[in-house]
């Protein structure tokens, strides 16, 4: 199966990548040869079969609505790329 | 023999003679990294002073009787979190993280006094079979510098291949523990999904992630299992079962084991030698008592096809959040907060990453959902059945680990599918989310080791590690060590 650079871009779009021209060609081969050998899945008669939501059969997990510790503010920032007020602080968002 | 070369188990017991003190074990471990390590480049972090510290306090304090795994140094892969130390995955996108708390793993092994030596070094976030795709560093195969550790968890085979940790852990998508465990000659076990929490361990692909063990032989594989299984809360797809002790059948024999071997496995591409393996084990199972049979699987192929949609498709939606805001590295220009997520991410993170990214997006996107994403989940259900009914018939599985022994760093860079089918006989155990354990068994002719696979049924674990043992004695591999 091939797919088309234009596929490429608009995907890429999505995941928030950006690829030069090369980067494109490179990434639509690539992705085409990946797809090619999916196909393989269509050999498998899948009618009527349920897909795997868990590998056991775990049901819900409750816990009882108390209030634990969360990171402290300080902690919580302390990796942040960049911080102002005990906020994360990002270029803006509105105009 | 060195003091490093000793198994965990081993360890234990001249601790008890009292023969050498955790210090001293502690200092000899320091030793053999500082003169090992600059060869292979399997640590991204020592935390050499603190582990020293730490013998101390333990010696002081008499700790080394306590349990069965304190003062015992380890490596820890580098996608698992250590509170205050940095943990990067391998990725620039995460080169500077220091986590605000621990993975579960890594809490259970501090309370039991394990002393962690450093993190070790794999394929960025864990997506690949070489460890190449590390954007830090290229870790070597002590067996043979030129050729790959496998991966994505190579840095922890070296560390306990090469004698520079008594034991580590790693995780396991889709063969990332048992192919470089193959590779490396040591032993590799990847346990049931849920048996050991993911809590604090960087996702890549949840449905599929596993922590487990590597470790010098089975016995220490056990007594690893026994420190890292167990209910946790914080991880809600961990299991809530009782306690067990996997050293207590270890040494039971195979006298009642029907062992399984698949018919078509050769057409998969097998080195002649690792059939050859093969052909030794069968025999020497057959010798021991243990009843052999011959069993179907059908779907290599559509295992590994709908193993990359599956761990492609988590892996784009878990890699969204490295947008450049909370943690992590962020591109240093850019015109708004739109562009500063396509800098981060598309400067941030390796090529491999990317093409995941982009595999798994596709999958996910509108129209191509029900085509890709569903048909492999409907796939993993056949899968499952198809080993419920293997399962039916024999107790534990026997294959090859990997079909061939280690390659040439940078064979296979080029060439991604060619990489991925490196996983054949690891990947549809992740897809079923069974487990199994790689234990080395003889060396080609190159002087590589080639690993044979015992597979069990949900929650086998005590099975394939009572098979793994009476076949590690067998083939005695431990005699063949790494010339470094």
């Amino acid at each position: 199966m091939s797919i088309s650079n234009e596929e490429v871009t608009y995907v890429s779009k999505l995941a928030r990548l950006r690829f030069n021209e090369e980067e494109t060609n490179k990434m639509a081969e690539e992705l085409g040869s990946v797809l090619d050998y999916v196909a393989t899945l269509n050999e498998v008669d899948t009618k009527d079969i349920q897909p795997t939501e868990h590998i056991l059969p775990v049901s819900n997990v409750f816990r009882d609505d108390v209030v634990g510790t969360p990171l402290s503010n300080d902690v919580a920032l302390s990796n942040a790329p960049d911080q102002e007020n005990g906020c994360f602080k990002v270029p803006r968002v509105l105009d | 023999m060195s003091i490093n070369n000793l198994t965990i188990h081993e360890t234990k017991e001249a601790l008890k003679e009292g023969k050498f003190s955790t210090e001293e074990l502690v200092d000899s471990y320091i030793d053999h990294i500082e003169k090992i390590d600059p060869k292979v480049d399997a640590f991204l972090l020592k935390c050499l002073d603190r582990a020293k510290d730490q013998a101390k306090k333990i010696d002081s304090e008499k700790q080394n009787d306590t349990c069965s795994l304190s003062g015992i140094p380890y490596a820890l892969k580098d996608n698992i979190c250590t509170k205050g130390i940095k943990t990067t995955a391998a990725s620039k996108m995460l080169y500077n993280f220091i986590p605000p708390y621990n993975a579960d793993v890594y809490e259970r092994l501090n309370s039991m006094n394990s002393i962690m030596l450093g993190k070790v070094n794999m394929d960025e976030f864990a997506m690949g079979s070489s460890t190449e795709n590390s954007a830090f560093k290229v870790t070597k195969n002590p067996w043979d510098l030129s050729t790959v550790p496998g991966g994505s968890s190579g840095g922890s085979a070296v560390a306990v291949a090469s004698d520079m940790a008594a034991f580590a852990l790693g995780t396991d998508t889709g063969g990332s523990i048992r192919q470089p465990a193959s590779l490396c000659g040591v032993v590799g076990l990847k346990p049931t999904y849920g048996l050991v929490s993911r809590f604090g361990l960087i996702a890549f692909a949840s449905s599929l992630d596993q922590i487990g063990t590597f470790a010098k032989d089975v016995e220490d594989t056990a007594i690893i299992l026994n420190a890292i299984a167990g209910h946790d809360p914080k991880d809600s797809t961990s299991l809530d079962l009782p306690k067990k002790d996997y050293t207590d059948q270890l040494k039971n024999g195979t006298k009642e084991l029907t062992i399984g071997i698949l018919k078509n496995y050769k057409a998969e591409g097998v080195q002649e030698e690792v059939q050859t393996a093969m052909d030794d084990a069968i025999a020497a199972y057959k010798s021991m008592g243990a009843k052999v049979v011959e069993v179907d699987f059908r779907y290599f192929k559509q295992a590994l096809a709908a193993y990359y949609i599956i761990a492609c498709a988590e892996a784009s939606s878990n890699l969204a959040r490295y947008d450049g805001v909370r943690y992590g590295f962020r591109a240093k220009d850019y015109t708004d907060y739109i562009d500063m997520y396509y800098k981060t991410r598309s400067e941030g993170f390796g090529s491999e990453v990317k093409r995941r990214i982009m595999l798994g997006t596709y999958a996910l996107s509108s129209g191509y959902y029900d085509a890709y994403y569903k048909k492999a989940m409907q796939v993993r259900t056949v899968i499952i059945n198809e080993y419920k009914k293997i399962f039916d018939q024999c107790d534990v599985l026997l294959t090859p680990t990997s079909a061939t022994t280690a390659f040439k760093i940078g064979e296979k860079m080029n060439d991604p599918l060619q990489m991925y089918m490196s996983d054949t006989f690891t990947v549809p155990i992740n897809i079923a989310g069974i487990p199994a354990i790689s234990i080395p068994a003889e060396l080609d002719h190159k002087g590589l080791p080639i690993g044979l696979q015992i597979v069990g049924p949900v929650l086998g674990e005590e099975k394939i590690l009572q098979a793994a043992w009476a076949l590690e004695k067998h083939f005695d591999f431990r005699k063949n060590q790494p010339n470094l």
